[in-house]
């Protein structure tokens, strides 16, 4: 349905796009753009020991603390020289589903995240009756014995939360708005709660939306103006804390931020004093060591921990060793 | 085959195309009325509930909020105006903005040329959304539904394989983005307040898309191909052709979106805009716009997305408990669907 004229100045277009379109990438590529492209390689040495190591978590497809996780396991296994896989969903039913394929493939270890431990609590049994040892990390080290684990490797969200609220208290601050970015993560919330503990002043939740987040910005600012009695903001996920961070200056209050989990931004932001401290739970360690350690029990029978969990964190990182981790997490490995 | 039907010719009766309406009754029969009366009735009871909502620093936050919203819901009003839905339209912001961010700050290209290529990316998807629902005749909803599916796993998988994590960053340390940053992410002083910018951009393109609507030839093909599209097949509108111009349009929007994201932000997340595609319909729907097609309004939709900003921040101002939000947008979008039908009831009630 084209027009006469119009088919003539595509055809004329034609190869002249093309042509200039590559003259322009040609000419626009240079490494001053390519900022994040990281030039060190960490090698590993393959371990040989070929075994099958299986991971299903409740991690949500785009969550950044998972991705770290997961990345741990990646290169635990390829430190290993073990066959990794790796599946996860949030919803407890899928998820037990995933865990009962997984054993069906007869896995030489299998490790599970317990965001619910009741709704896993069978499928993480068959494995175990099946004679597949299995490591809990994150959630659910409180019934991970009880089902049969090995060992647990998590982080204590109240734990975490209490080091927060000490840390903001020595810094003076008295009101607090904990901004939880995802409805209905009881994680979020006993973070907040943690907080609440131990900071002695007053706690106000304030729920936002993930993946708006400009919308975000816009109800933190309006939560700082509305209150002008908030000194302190702690954010729960890395990227709402730069969020936090442009809504502090947009309020022009002076109101201190702290935040859980780690990204580049954030370690920078710390380094440059815009960000008191953040809490890193080293998620990274959480998915190397359970698979290091599932790779040293099939070959030496060692466990980790003595039957107690092992915590990965709470790991502070405050404005003397921002820099060092800055690399590392731009690096997708903090 | 022609017959001509005699009609008496006694009776001389005026046109009623042509009576005169009253003011009230033309009012009433806008779609973008309900929405703005929503608009007063929301700001005046915020305004009573906290000072700060009704301060110069209080607008420039809910306007904020209200502007992304609204910049989406302008294409998708035209969309839903012409018949159809676009439910990827929320993940699209994400490809748009990932796509600048990882050409820039990975593969090295020049921060302009990502962002032309990244245009290039999404009226591609676009083209592809209007394409599959003209050719198959299928509803949007399936096949927008299906891009979104898909959209979302590009979005995360291209972002893992190539970051090792879920976000882009560091767009700030490129060459070249103070001046984006000043195009697309500053702040305008107004009065010692500061307004972003993207308020302004979002006030020209309800303009535009307004005047795209109501007074240009291919408004008319919108309308024409929403309300009955075989009938203006019939009579020569290129339906096919206002359809994937529509898909296009939006993913355009989505383009611009998503860059205004990842350079205020200098970074973006892999799961950015999930859920908003709903939103940006429940803003359209409340400015006015029928989900059957045919009806509705630019500015009704925007101003839908700013009784959304509104309540957003209007109920933090209030220093309610925020877990409550979208329990009020719900009832809020229900209320303004009801509202809407009953005026318009109302007002087309005497005119049969």
């Amino acid at each position: 349905m084209r027009s006469a004229p119009f088919r003539s100045i595509a055809s004329r277009l034609r190869w002249g796009v093309p042509i200039v379109a590559a003259a322009v990438v040609a000419s626009a590529c240079s490494s001053a753009n390519s900022v994040n492209v990281q030039h060190n390689k960490s090698g590993g040495g393959a371990g040989g020991y070929h075994y099958k190591i299986a991971m299903v978590t409740h991690g949500g497809a785009g969550d950044s603390f998972w991705s770290i996780v997961k990345a741990g396991g990646v290169q635990a296994g390829k430190d290993m020289g073990d066959d990794f896989t790796y599946q996860s969903n949030g919803d407890p039913t899928q998820q037990s589903q995933l865990i009962d394929a997984a054993v069906n493939q007869k896995p030489d270890g299998l490790i599970v995240s317990m965001a619910n431990p009741e709704a896993l609590k069978a499928a993480i049994q068959r494995a175990v009756a099946a004679g597949i040892p299995v490591v809990t990390i994150n959630s659910g080290q409180a019934q991970s014995k009880a089902y049969g684990a090995l060992s647990h490797f998590g982080s204590d969200e109240t734990v975490a939360g209490q080091a927060v609220g000490t840390g903001l208290k020595q810094a003076g601050v008295k009101s607090v708005i904990c901004v939880v970015q995802e409805a209905g993560n009881v994680a979020l919330e006993q973070r907040c709660a943690g907080v609440k503990s131990t900071l002695g002043g007053t706690v106000t939740n304030l729920q936002v939306d993930n993946n708006n987040l400009p919308g975000a910005q816009s109800l933190i600012q309006a939560k700082l103006q509305a209150d002008k009695s908030v000194d302190g903001v702690v954010t729960l996920g890395a990227q709402v804390a730069s969020v936090a961070e442009a809504a502090i200056a947009g309020a022009n209050s002076t109101a201190k931020l702290a935040t859980f989990d780690l990204n580049a931004d954030v370690a920078k932001a710390v380094q440059d004093g815009k960000i008191l401290f953040a809490v890193d739970q080293q998620p990274y360690l959480q998915g190397y060591i359970a698979v290091v350690m599932l790779t040293q029990y099939k070959a030496n029978l060692n466990v980790l921990g003595g039957g107690l969990p092992v915590l990965t964190g709470p790991n502070l990182i405050t404005k003397d060793n921002a820099a060092a981790v800055l690399k590392l997490a731009a690096a997708g490995t903090r | 085959m022609t017959t001509t039907l005699e009609r008496p010719p006694a009776q001389p009766q005026p046109d009623e195309r042509v009576a005169r309406v009253s003011l009230a009754r033309r009012l009433l029969v806008k779609p973008e009325f309900g929405a703005l009366v929503g608009v007063i009735v929301i700001f005046v009871f915020f305004s009573f509930e906290s000072d700060v909502f009704r301060s110069m620093e209080g607008a420039a936050n809910w306007l904020d909020g209200a502007s992304t919203v609204g910049l989406m819901a302008i294409p998708i009003s035209l969309l839903m105006i012409g018949g159809h839905f676009d439910l990827s339209a929320g993940v699209q912001v994400g490809t748009a903005g990932l796509a600048t961010g990882i050409m820039t700050t990975y593969w090295g290209l020049n921060v302009y040329a990502s962002m032309v290529v990244s245009l290039c990316l999404l009226l591609f998807i676009g083209f592809i959304n209007g394409f599959l629902v003209t050719r198959t005749g299928l509803p949007s909803f399936i096949i927008t539904l299906g891009m979104f599916l898909a959209l979302q796993g590009i979005n995360l998988g291209v972002t893992k394989q190539v970051t090792n994590t879920v976000q882009v960053s560091n767009l700030n340390l490129v060459p070249g983005y103070q001046a984006l940053k000043d195009i697309f992410g500053s702040q305008i002083s107004i009065g010692g307040h500061k307004f972003q910018i993207a308020i302004l951009w979002w006030i020209i393109f309800t303009i535009i898309g307004s005047w795209l609507l109501t007074q240009t030839r291919f408004g008319n093909w919108i309308f024409a191909s929403g309300g009955d599209p075989n009938a203006s097949k019939n009579v020569g509108v290129p339906t096919s052709r206002t359809t994937i111009t529509l898909f296009m349009l939006t993913s355009a929007m989505a383009w611009f979106v998503g860059n205004t994201q990842i350079i205020r932000f200098s970074t973006i997340q892999a799961q950015v805009g999930i859920g908003q595609e709903l939103i940006y319909i429940v803003a359209a729907v409340i400015g006015g716009c029928l989900l059957t097609g045919g009806y509705g309004s630019v500015i009704g939709a925007s101003l839908g997305a700013l009784i959304f900003g509104m309540t957003q921040s209007g109920i933090v101002y209030a220093n309610w408990n925020s877990d409550w939000f979208k329990t009020f947008v719900g009832a809020m979008l229900l209320l303004a669907v009801l509202a809407n039908q009953f005026v318009r009831r109302l007002a087309t009630q005497g005119r049969r």
